[in-house]
């Protein structure tokens, strides 16, 4: 996993609530078996025609708007657990979401794979749309040590939550696994234990 | 203070605590199919690492399966690479795979519960979010991502954060026509998408209790559609005897020792709970869908309401024209050309039994299109021995093998751009039946009934 310490760029908004992960990903498009090349079918229904012909009304076509921040309505990544959802984001070139809620399993795939969910309140959420209404231009500064998310030109600023663990390997580039590796006498004693009890 | 539930399954399986409340939370049993797996194993090879406990481990093939001549050889070329790759996989790593053509296969959700390989008291993972199914026997179950997966087959451990705990009562008796899907999509209407999120759900009260295993299978399904991270129900004599004699289940005195314990799995009369919510039986109806999440449900005899006066309308809106309806508008007389019964919502033998009983010795309407698929191919001989499936076909349904299906359309069985389905499966999401597919959520026998009249109709104007 990449690490992740400090981010500063404009954003892609995308004012809708409940954005199910079958809307990031569809699932006739989870029949791939390695991690990349989900980016191209992200968001591939809202994105484009059946035909392919992309959509102008939607966001990702809009040249106005880039960078490696989305922001969306409250309830991201509801739904489905696939964690291609996560890598089809990331692999499209983002590297935080912001909202002002996220379902839980969403939450968990992003940080698995260095994906920074940004948990802001719903009225600051409202004023980064805001901005970027006023302003496509507007850069944003997301900087995971001081757990704090800035809109630059106002220097409007608020904190964010994570937890110390993740905090610490996302900063490292560390996953889980090799955690849960170092840890593998303590399973097998619990295995015995349990196994006698 | 007393112990919920949850807490004392929870507490049994802690393995290690980190500092920051992160628990290592070791898993009894672990579930695994063909979509949210291969990178995981190709994770463990990258690693040089095998299958840590492969005797906890269980696969089969569900989400990519054709559902007719399951015999041959897929023909859709990317989902037979997939399914050949769970094969080579499970054969590489030493893991039992129930896999096409085998008696056992079936969505994992169903096959797990009719093994006996779910069991109370146990933690059960599997990649998909419908784990939650696994509850209705007193386990903590729940969807992970794949990297989670990986971490299973690694260590057969997950780390965790302990969720908070909810407690939603249903008290009094149900309406006849009503059943436990109604009882789901009343919770989620009322709780909405996100209600349940950051928490574990036990059900309780009386309705529940009356349930059967299999209804209660469906109840605790749909927990992820609040956002909840999974739905349990205190196992009682009914769990228990479901469970003895199956063919993983634990065999006499070792099975007696096991029902010793699982009736010691109860909330503590003083167990305290984050939130609670009570509910009547009585209060609810036969419900329905009318958006594109499956908070957005109501009763049949109602309306659909106005745009929220919280949250944003933009979504709401998005949501109806979607769905080419209407607020004030109701769903009943909706003409419907697609019907669905199948997923691991609601495709057990008592579904099937269910809508067979209600079709039989009547006709589908000629403009609709329904289709049945059984959730596991126990239950479709089953379906066979009882001669659910003349009924079906005899109402002019289509019987199907197992597999998730038009649940999520990754095989062939897909619901067209701008149709309307009456589905007993879990989600309404846009597209999720197939590109402009438009799904109505209901119970089974809903779902049957509007086969039969080709529109939307209340059902318990039909028994
Ligand atoms: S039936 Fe549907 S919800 Fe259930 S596991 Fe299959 S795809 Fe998922």
């Amino acid at each position: 996993m990449e690490k992740f310490r400090k981010i500063q760029s404009t954003a892609v908004p995308l004012p809708i609530e409940e954005v199910d992960t079958d809307q990031i990903i569809p699932a006739r498009f989870l029949k791939a078996t390695t991690r990349e090349g989900f980016g191209d079918n992200l968001f591939r229904d809202w994105r484009y025609e059946a035909d392919g012909t992309p959509k102008e009304s939607f966001i990702l076509n809009n040249p106005l708007y880039g960078g490696t921040i989305l922001v969306a309505g409250r309830n991201f990544g509801c739904g489905s657990s696939r964690e291609h959802a996560a890598w089809a984001l990331y692999d499209y070139g983002f590297r935080v979401v912001v909202s002002s809620f996220f379902a839980d399993i969403f939450r968990g795939n992003a940080l698995n794979n260095g994906l920074l969910p940004v948990q802001v309140p719903e009225p600051f959420l409202q004023s980064i749309f805001t901005a970027i209404e006023a302003d496509p231009e507007t850069r944003f500064v997301v900087d995971l040590e001081a757990q704090l998310f800035t809109i630059l030109a106002s220097g409007q600023s608020v904190g964010f939550e994570i937890g110390p663990y993740k905090k610490m390997c996302l900063l490292n580039g560390y996953d889980d696994i090799d955690f849960l590796l170092s840890l593998r006498d303590k399973i097998e004693d619990f295995e015995q234990k349990r196994a006698i009890g | 203070m007393g112990k919920t539930l949850f807490d004392k399954i929870w507490d049994a399986h802690v393995a290690h605590q980190v500092e920051g409340g992160t628990d290592v939370l070791y898993i009894d049993r672990h579930f695994i199919h063909e979509v949210t797996s291969p990178q995981a194993f190709d994770g463990l090879r990258q690693r040089g690492l095998p299958v840590f406990r492969t005797e906890r481990t269980i696969a089969t093939a569900d989400h990519n399966v054709p559902t007719r001549d399951q015999h041959l050889p897929i023909q859709e070329e990317l989902s037979r690479f997939q399914v050949d790759k769970l094969t080579e996989n499970c054969e590489a790593f030493g893991v039992r795979l129930y896999g096409l053509g085998h008696p056992y296969q079936g969505i994992v959700h169903v096959i797990g519960p009719e093994l006996g390989l779910t069991q109370p008291g146990m933690t059960i993972v599997c990649g998909d979010s419908h784990t939650s199914t696994h509850g209705a026997f007193g386990c903590i179950a729940f969807g992970i991502g794949t990297s989670q997966v990986e971490q299973v087959l690694a260590t057969q451990c997950l780390l965790q954060k302990k969720p908070k705990r909810m407690r939603i009562t249903v008290d009094g008796e149900l309406q006849p026509g009503v059943l436990s899907k109604d009882i789901i999509l009343y919770i989620i209407s009322r709780l909405s998408a996100s209600g349940g999120t950051g928490h574990f759900v036990e059900y309780a009260g009386s309705a529940i209790r009356s349930l059967s295993m299999e209804a209660r299978m469906t109840i605790c399904n749909m927990s992820i559609e609040m956002g909840a991270r999974g739905g349990l129900i205190a196992p009682d004599d009914k769990a228990i005897e479901y469970v003895r004699g199956r063919e993983f289940a634990p065999k006499e005195e070792d099975f007696e020792a096991a029902a010793a314990y699982w009736r010691t799995l109860y909330s503590d009369e003083d167990a305290q709970f984050d939130a609670e919510y009570h509910f009547r039986a009585e209060d609810i109806e036969p419900m329905v869908t009318y958006g594109t999440n499956p908070g957005m449900g109501m009763g049949i005899s109602q309306s659909i309401p106005e745009p929220p006066a919280t949250g944003n309308p933009r979504t709401y809106q998005k949501s109806l024209e979607y769905m080419g309806l209407k607020p004030g508008q109701k769903l009943l007389g909706q003409p419907v050309n697609y019907v669905f019964i199948g997923s691991c919502t609601n495709s057990r033998i008592e579904d099937l039994r269910l809508a067979a009983a209600f079709v039989k010795g009547k006709k589908k309407a000629d403009n609709v299109t329904a289709m049945i698929v059984p959730g596991s191919k126990q239950v479709e001989i089953q379906a066979k021995a009882e001669g659910l499936d003349q009924a079906f076909r005899e109402a002019g349904f289509d019987f199907r093998e197992p597999g998730c299906s038009a649940c999520l359309g990754m095989n062939e069985d897909k619901v067209p751009k701008g149709e309307y389905c009456v589905s007993t499966s879990n989600r309404n999401f846009e597209g999720r039946q197939g590109p402009g597919a438009r799904t109505i959520l209901a119970s089974p026998l809903m779902a049957a009934a509007a086969a039969i009249a080709g529109r939307v109709v209340d059902v318990r104007q039909e028994l």
